[in-house]
């Protein structure tokens, strides 16, 4: 195994523990790169096509790097309601992204998520975990801005 | 003379989304009493709410608290603005039982959890031999809270029947429902009585571990779980006379599938979340092939209601389709969502118009039960929510979502929505649900975009009932009920699409283009300005050709000049 790979000898190898260890992963490098799935595959003693279909099963994995900036829109039932595809739309126009991509300059990636839980808040979405409710096209943009100033 | 002898602030996701974080800062620099984070109460739409607590005992409630300094300034002076009170019409219809700590407590104080009644159900179950804790569970009627509504305590005996103690009782707390968010309040709220549920059920059924499974995307949850979790095993309430219960949590990876129970195991194991056939039943042969119960996680907060009021008391509340109270997470086109518990039997009208406040003139339906459920048109919202009228009604209970659909909504819209996510999420297994939803998806979207024909409704129908009688799991079974629900009840807006190519609700961009009334027009060009695509020409005339139908200029009209209108009809 890969040196920069050794942190995955915190949880035991079994087979069993796989999601966590790609968890794990993912939380360290931001995806799952091919050589962590090649560690992965080694380390919990599993073929590396198992691993990649686990990967490819769970909508938490990613296998491109994402931004500086994640931006996960929430297309819950309430959001849909709410206009969660205009967001959709709007980010597109101004990013020029669709959903599961990230933009040249790393600053910005773009995803669509089930459901964040804030219904009430609806249309949200969040940018590196925090929440933003209530958006309508002017809030989102100022957002947008704010972030791409930092 | 009143004074505050310390604050609470509710800071459960929904508080911090709305800010909460910021008044908790904001409050800490101005004053020197307590202030307690406690969870949520459920009334979203007020967020972020403070509680001033008073010498005398009472307190006063403040809503929508912005971090500035005259919002601040108010509460501390006990000021008239921005107090809050439940509304009458919602206080008078809502029975608090599972919620009951919910906002009141701080979620990661063990001793403000006793302190309020917490770990009385354990030892009440401790004082019983397991087989009379399992009684008491069925006398209770319980009804599994997860979806399925399979009787609580029948399960325990099944797994109670069992030798042994290598047995294990998983919580699923993977939460997939868009528009549900029960489980997670009740996880970041009050995880002690959640935990306190799962203790009782593993000494009533003799099982030695306890694993949660949460979806990742509740880091708080996950964090107050833990934290409750270090402080049970420092407490040793955990340990039943010669035998102690280990307790963990697995994050789950994002998949819906894993809400059925053989899906959630192969995924705890480390494998694709695929649901295989039953039998063997869990129970039979679960995690790691030993004996295994899943229950979900509101069922298990109100395992410790159970317990302290007994069984029979508990089963006096509700109705004969469900027994107990329910917490329904309401959203959508309405003027108070939030958080409710009602008890089994109330009807949609009140959960909706009374406790919700929607404005009746607006309200088009109801979708209960998420992607698996229906739509229920306000004609029947006389309906008594409990699991068989809903199920008579082609919706079920699932595990509470509830969201309103206003007029200006399309069902079929609504229904393409729901395939897309079901189609998306099915695991492969099953060739009905696999391909099977992935043409029901097609045929509506061919619908909303103006292509569809009067024949597709029947094939629809046709494929709907096929892929609930060829799939597996609960997934499949329950994927097409969106589209025949709204087939049901809505043929005529399906119809309106096929044979007039009309959206009634204004919302299939194919159906619709955007048309500016000159008369309200006064010329502020902000609409030219907003543009994204260069559609507004200088004399202020929409190109439907390049326009995207994205609503920009509706947003920014300061004179509401620009509306969406049928095709053709500019």
């Amino acid at each position: 195994m890969k040196k920069e790979y050794e942190f995955l000898r915190n949880i035991p190898g079994e087979p069993g523990n796989l999601i966590k260890g790609l968890q794990l992963l993912q939380s360290t490098e931001g995806y799952i790169s091919d050589d962590g799935i090649r560690a992965a595959a080694e380390y919990f003693g599993r073929p590396e096509a198992d691993v990649e279909g686990v990967v490819s099963f769970y909508a938490q994995f990613k296998r491109v790097k994402p931004g500086r900036y994640r931006i996960s829109v929430c297309d819950g039932t309430a959001c849909h309601l709410k206009g969660a595809p205009l967001i959709h739309e709007w980010l597109h126009q101004e990013l020029g992204l669709n959903p599961g991509e990230t933009a040249d300059d790393g600053v910005f990636s773009l995803e669509t998520v089930a459901c964040l839980g804030c219904c009430s808040l609806a249309p949200v979405m969040s940018v590196n975990g925090k929440v933003h409710g209530k958006l309508d096209r002017k809030t989102m943009m100022k957002i947008l801005k704010e972030y791409a100033a930092k | 003379m009143k004074e505050i002898v310390k604050l609470k602030i509710g800071l459960a996701s929904c508080g911090i989304a709305a800010g909460g974080d910021g008044v908790f800062e904001a409050l800490k620099k101005a004053v020197d009493i307590p202030i307690l984070q406690v969870g949520c109460i459920g009334h979203c739409y007020a967020e972020p709410l403070v509680e001033a607590c008073l010498s005398d005992g009472s307190s006063v409630m403040y809503s929508n608290v912005k971090a500035d300094e005259k919002s601040i300034q108010n509460i501390l002076s006990l000021g008239e603005e921005n107090r809050f009170e439940i509304p009458a019409a919602r206080k008078a219809k809502e029975l608090l039982k599972v919620l009951a700590l919910a906002g009141k407590i701080v979620p990661t104080d063990l001793d403000d959890y006793i302190a309020n009644g917490g770990y009385e159900g354990l030892k009440k179950a401790l004082s019983l031999s397991p087989e009379e804790v399992v009684n008491e569970v069925k006398l209770s009627g319980l009804r599994g809270r997860g979806g399925g509504g399979f009787p609580t305590g029948m399960k325990w005996s099944f797994l109670a029947a069992k030798p042994g103690f290598d047995k294990t009782v998983i919580c699923n707390a993977d939460e997939g429902d868009p528009g549900a968010f029960m489980d997670r309040s009740l996880m970041e709220s009050v995880p002690h009585q959640v935990l306190e549920g799962m203790l009782i059920a593993a000494y009533a059924t003799g099982a030695s571990r306890l694993v949660i499974y949460c979806r990742a995307e509740y880091p708080l949850a996950i964090k107050h779980l833990k934290i409750a979790i270090g402080q049970i095993n420092d407490a040793k309430l955990n340990v039943f006379g010669d035998r102690s219960v280990e307790i963990t949590i697995k994050e789950g990876a994002g998949a819906f599938v894993c809400g059925e129970e053989t899906a959630l195991i192969a995924s705890l194991e480390g494998q694709r979340g695929m649901p295989r056939f039953r039998p063997p039943f869990p129970t039979d042969r679960g995690y790691q092939d030993k004996p295994t119960m899943i229950n979900n996680v509101e069922t298990f907060g109100n395992i410790p209601v159970i317990l302290r009021e007994g069984g029979s008391a508990f089963a006096a509340t509700g109705s004969e389709g469900g027994r107990g109270t329910k917490l329904f997470a309401l959203a959508g086109d309405l003027q108070y969502p939030g958080l409710v518990e009602v008890p089994m039997g109330t009807t949609l009208n009140e959960i909706v118009f009374e406790i919700g406040g929607a404005d009746r003139e607006r309200v088009k339906a109801v979708q209960t039960g998420g992607p698996s459920g229906g739509c229920i048109p306000v004609e029947l919202f006389d309906t008594p929510v409990d699991y068989d009228s809903l199920r008579s009604l082609g919706a079920i209970m699932g595990s509470g979502g509830m969201i309103v659909i206003g007029n200006d909504r399309c069902m079929v819209e609504t229904a393409r929505y729901f395939l897309d996510f079901t189609h998306r999420e099915s695991c492969g297994k099953c060739t009905f649900c696999r391909v099977g939803t992935t043409r029901m998806f097609e045929i509506l979207e061919r619908i909303v975009n103006g292509n569809g024909s009067e024949a597709d409704l029947d094939l629809l129908e046709d494929l709907g009932r096929k892929i609930k009688a060829g799939s597996l799991c609960g997934l499949g079974q329950t994927a097409p009920n969106p589209v025949l629900a709204t087939l049901r009840f809505y043929r005529n807006e399906y119809l309106e699409h096929v044979n007039e190519h009309k959206c009634r609700a204004m919302q299939c961009n194919a159906l619709v283009d955007v048309a500016l009334n000159k008369d309200k027009c006064v010329k502020c060009k902000l609409c030219i300005k907003t543009c994204p695509v260069n559609a507004i020409s200088s004399d202020f005339v929409i190109d439907p050709a390049l326009c995207t139908r994205c609503n920009s200029c509706l947003d920014v009209c300061p004179q509401k000049a620009i509306t969406r209108v049928a095709k053709g009809e500019q």
